[in-house]
């Protein structure tokens, strides 16, 4: 792939991007998340996503000729192939049949000679044989004939490779983060399976997060940051510190100019003791964290390692065991609501789905938790509460102005606003509680820089003003490090370190990795 | 002028034919000989007797269970209350009208938490199981009207003994209590003028002033928000289940109610099937009346009873007049009423 651009909608994601692969040769690709490795492979596969929105520019050339791939199916014929993380298989189908499936093996009938080829019966037989072999080649000793739903999820792997590998004619196979479900021995056993595979002559490209991985298995290593291919290199040239700092790089640019004050208390305010979380996607396997009172404190990591179902756990929106201290006292984690009744106040990442009542005004939007947390905007007329309209008006109009929500008026419905503005009316609603502490998830995503700048200094004014306790959960590095004292990274669920702002960005680049 | 506008926005192509339909009824109904004012007044009335089991949808919609097919479970509950009231032999309409309110709505607000717990763990079908619940309650209670230990005369079949009647008149207990309450006539006298049943009329717009108020209180809002986003009651310490358990049991205990003002104006009870498809008239006249089965306000209930109830009360007469001896009124009336229900469902989304 020489040269690759790609813009979504004048918003660029590939840089001139080069990348080679050699037969039997594995290559590794790493990068931050939202660094284009995901675009790359889209563009190698010809998914619709890119040409629907505009093609790529560049070349894509196979053994030194130009090729057009402009749809998954042509990919195929090339010989590439992919073993997904998250497996492309169908539970209710047999091995063979998963292996099989679009590429049955069928015997003409008298049917199918008179119609179509549609009629021919499959011929079980030649396909279970081609299965039991691609099974064989790859060392997974199971019969051909069981379901793929019964299946422990190593195996689920190993059959997506085996379908892979059972195509004739493959060249090139992309494994995307295979690891990143399988336990400790079943990667091992994969990634010894991708050596063999190499061995074989066909070229592999390797998408991972782990460092530890590639310096172990990999012939050469490209580093992607922000769309642009850093630096391509043989893994025996390079060191698992040098390629993280790489990974991470110095962004210059910082969205917040002044550095919080210092601390001067050490109490906790929040305290996390072995604390799991049980968020599809996000887990979280025993963590434990003090943060202080007045502190900024931020929580980093790839997506997918579980720094999002800390904020979820802790609000009750998940389901979550261990321990959770709030100013010493425990927190009933059965309980919905019971953060929030303990003076935690909470910005969800998912804005649309947690974060707003999309048919409903940014009045009523701003006042809801209020309404139900601390009995706030309500005229109680002994009998039942009825909502106080004027003093919710006020409040809005307010927090309009304070955050500078542009919309036409406080009855304007939100789902109709700008990301920005949302994500300050999702804010607004959390501040209206009056909280102790606030924990927002992922503040800036999807929002454009003047808004990202504005909520960003905002938090900032609040820890000055109020000493209010922040916890700021972010994949963006750079904000984590302009704002926050302490950062501690999320891996695999865990903590993997706690670091300063200004720690060196080989740190952090380890840390992320999980090594 | 901006209200204006916003207003001709809200008006649809369906409420532009029905308020014609209804217009163009109107206006043949004089040279066919039919009374227009007697029409009128019919349509006054069925609105208002009608209202309440309309207004039962609102708490059930804007819970997020959608529109309660099953609202039967309410009907029968005030049924059984009608019938205990009339049982213990009350003299005094008012006392006989409450008695049985109070009866049907707390049996009414039991089965519509059960019920309301069967919806929860059915979501994304709602529409479907409330129906089929409707139904079956009604085939239920088919076995219990034969075999429940009433003994009142008016209530079981005269020769026979057992079981109770179809139709049981309530002209000796509470009926036409609300109707005859302030009534006057207007243009005329009792056979030529428009009956006013102010008593029933103002009983409907108490209940819609109930509601509005209940939308607006603390437990009001909570529900509302979680049935449009049941996440986003969560992360305010919510229970989104609990909310539409209490949805649920307002709408059914409305039904309830509902059916006891309906059937005071009546002036029968009806048993056995014949609340069968009162669910579905429901459900038409607030979809008719402009809500969705996500949002429904007070005034969609109020337009949409008078539009579904009076298209009913004028088409009917008219078509009858214009073809005598048929059962094509009944037949347009399941084709209107089932086609509404129809194009609105089509316009929503959901199970």
């Amino acid at each position: 792939m020489k040269d690759i651009s790609k813009e979504y909608f004048g918003n660029p994601v590939l840089k001139n991007v080069t990348l080679q692969v050699k037969p039997g040769e594995i290559h590794a690709l790493v990068g931050e998340n939202g660094a284009g490795k995901s675009t790359l492979m889209n563009i190698l596969f010809g998914m619709p996503v890119i040409h629907g929105s505009g093609g790529f520019a560049g070349q894509v050339e196979i053994n030194g000729a130009p090729v057009t791939i402009d749809a998954p199916h042509k990919a195929i014929d090339f010989g590439i192939g992919m073993v997904h993380q998250d497996f492309m298989l169908i539970p209710g189908f047999t091995v063979t049949e998963n292996i099989k499936v679009g590429r049955e093996i069928s015997c003409p009938t008298l049917l199918s000679q008179i119609f179509s080829k549609e009629l021919e019966t499959l011929d079980l037989e030649q396909m279970a044989a081609d299965a039991r072999r691609a099974l064989r080649e790859i060392g997974l000793n199971i019969e051909e004939y069981v379901l793929v739903a019964g299946l422990p999820v190593g195996y689920k792997q190993f059959v997506e490779i085996a379908r892979e590998i059972d195509k004739t004619g493959i060249k090139l196979l992309v494994f995307d983060e295979p690891t990143a479900v399988l336990t400790e021995s079943e990667a091992e056993r994969l990634l010894k399976l991708m050596e063999l595979i190499a061995k074989k002559g066909i070229g592999i490209i390797f998408i991972t997060h782990r460092l530890g991985e590639v310096m172990h298995y990999a012939h050469s290593v490209s580093i992607l940051r922000d769309g642009e291919l850093i630096m391509r290199t043989a893994v025996k040239d390079t060191s698992m510190v040098k390629i993280a700092e790489l990974m991470i790089g110095r962004k210059t640019e910082k969205y917040v100019d002044s550095v919080p004050n210092q601390l001067e208390s050490v109490e906790i305010a929040l305290s996390l003791q072995d604390f799991h979380v049980d968020m599809p996607g996000e887990m979280v396997r025993g963590i434990d964290l003090d943060i202080r009172q007045g502190e900024i404190f931020g929580i980093g990591g790839l997506a997918g390692q579980g720094k999002l179902g800390i904020a979820n756990g802790i609000m009750g929106l998940c389901r979550s065991q261990g321990k959770v201290f709030v100013w010493g006292r425990e927190l009933n984690l059965g309980r919905l609501g019971a953060a929030l009744a303990s003076g935690i106040a909470f910005v969800s990442e998912d804005r649309r789905g947690i974060g707003l009542l999309l048919d409903q005004s940014i009045e009523h939007n701003l006042v809801f938790s209020a309404i139900h947390v601390q009995e706030e905007f309500l005229i109680n007329l002994k009998l039942f509460k009825l909502y106080h309209r004027r003093k919710a008006r006020k409040h809005a109009l307010k927090m309009i102005e304070l955050l500078d929500i542009r919309c036409t008026g406080p009855a304007q419905k939100a789902g109709s606003l700008s990301g920005g503005n949302q994500q300050k009316v999702c804010l607004a609603r959390a501040l209206t509680l009056n909280p102790k502490i606030l924990i927002v998830s992922e503040p800036t995503r999807g929002i454009d820089i003047g808004a990202k700048k504005l909520v960003l200094e905002y938090l900032l004014e609040l820890n000055r003003q109020q000493g209010m306790t922040i916890i700021i959960i972010s994949s963006e590095l750079v904000e984590l490090r302009s704002l926050c004292h302490r950062i501690a990274i999320i891996a695999d669920g865990k903590v993997a370190k706690i670091l300063q702002p200004d720690a060196p960005d080989a740190e952090f680049g380890l840390a992320m990795s999980g090594s | 002028m901006q209200t204006i506008k916003k207003i001709f926005a809200k008006i649809s192509l369906p409420h532009i034919i029905i308020v014609v339909f209804f217009l163009s009824m109107l206006a043949a109904a004089a040279p066919l000989g039919l009374s227009v004012r007697s029409l009128i007044g019919d349509t006054l009335r069925r609105w208002a007797m009608y209202g309440i089991l309309v207004l039962a949808m609102v708490p059930a919609i804007q819970s997020g269970i959608g529109p309660n097919f099953g609202i039967s479970l309410g009907i029968v509950g005030g049924l059984l209350g009608a019938t205990v009231s009339i049982e213990m032999g009350l003299t005094n309409p008012w006392v006989a009208i409450i008695v049985a309110m109070l009866i049907g709505a707390t049996i009414a607000s039991v089965l519509g938490i059960l019920y309301g717990l069967l919806l929860n763990k059915v979501k994304g079908s709602e529409m479907t199981v409330s129906t089929y619940v409707g139904f079956s309650v009604i085939a239920f209670m088919n076995i219990m009207w034969l075999s429940l230990p009433f003994s009142s005369g008016t209530l079981i079949w005269p020769l026979a003994g057992m079981g109770m009647r179809n139709n049981i008149s309530i002209i000796d207990s509470f009926g036409h209590v609300f109707n005859n309450l302030f009534s006057f006539c207007l243009l005329g006298d009792k056979t030529t003028g428009i009956f006013v049943p102010t008593g029933l009329i103002l009983v409907f717009l108490a209940a819609c002033l109930a509601m509005w108020l209940f939308l607006r209180s603390k437990t009001g809002i909570a529900m509302s928000a979680a049935g449009e986003n049941p996440q986003f009651t969560r992360a305010a310490g919510i229970s989104g289940n609990k909310m539409r358990i209490i949805g649920t049991a307002i709408s059914t205990s409305l039904g309830a109610v509902g059916i006891i003002v309906y059937a005071q104006s009546y002036g029968f009870l009806q048993l056995y099937n014949a609340p069968l498809m009162m669910g579905f008239h429901s459900v038409a006249a607030i979809l008719i009346g402009g809500a969705s089965t996500k949002k429904a306000t007070i005034a969609n209930v109020i337009i949409g009873a008078f539009l579904f109830q009076g298209m009913l009360a004028v088409a009917l007469p008219v078509v009858n007049k214009v073809l005598p001896e048929s059962n094509l009124p009944d037949v347009i009336r399941i084709i209107i009423s089932n086609g509404i229900i129809l194009f609105a469902l089509s316009k929503s989304k959901g199970g």
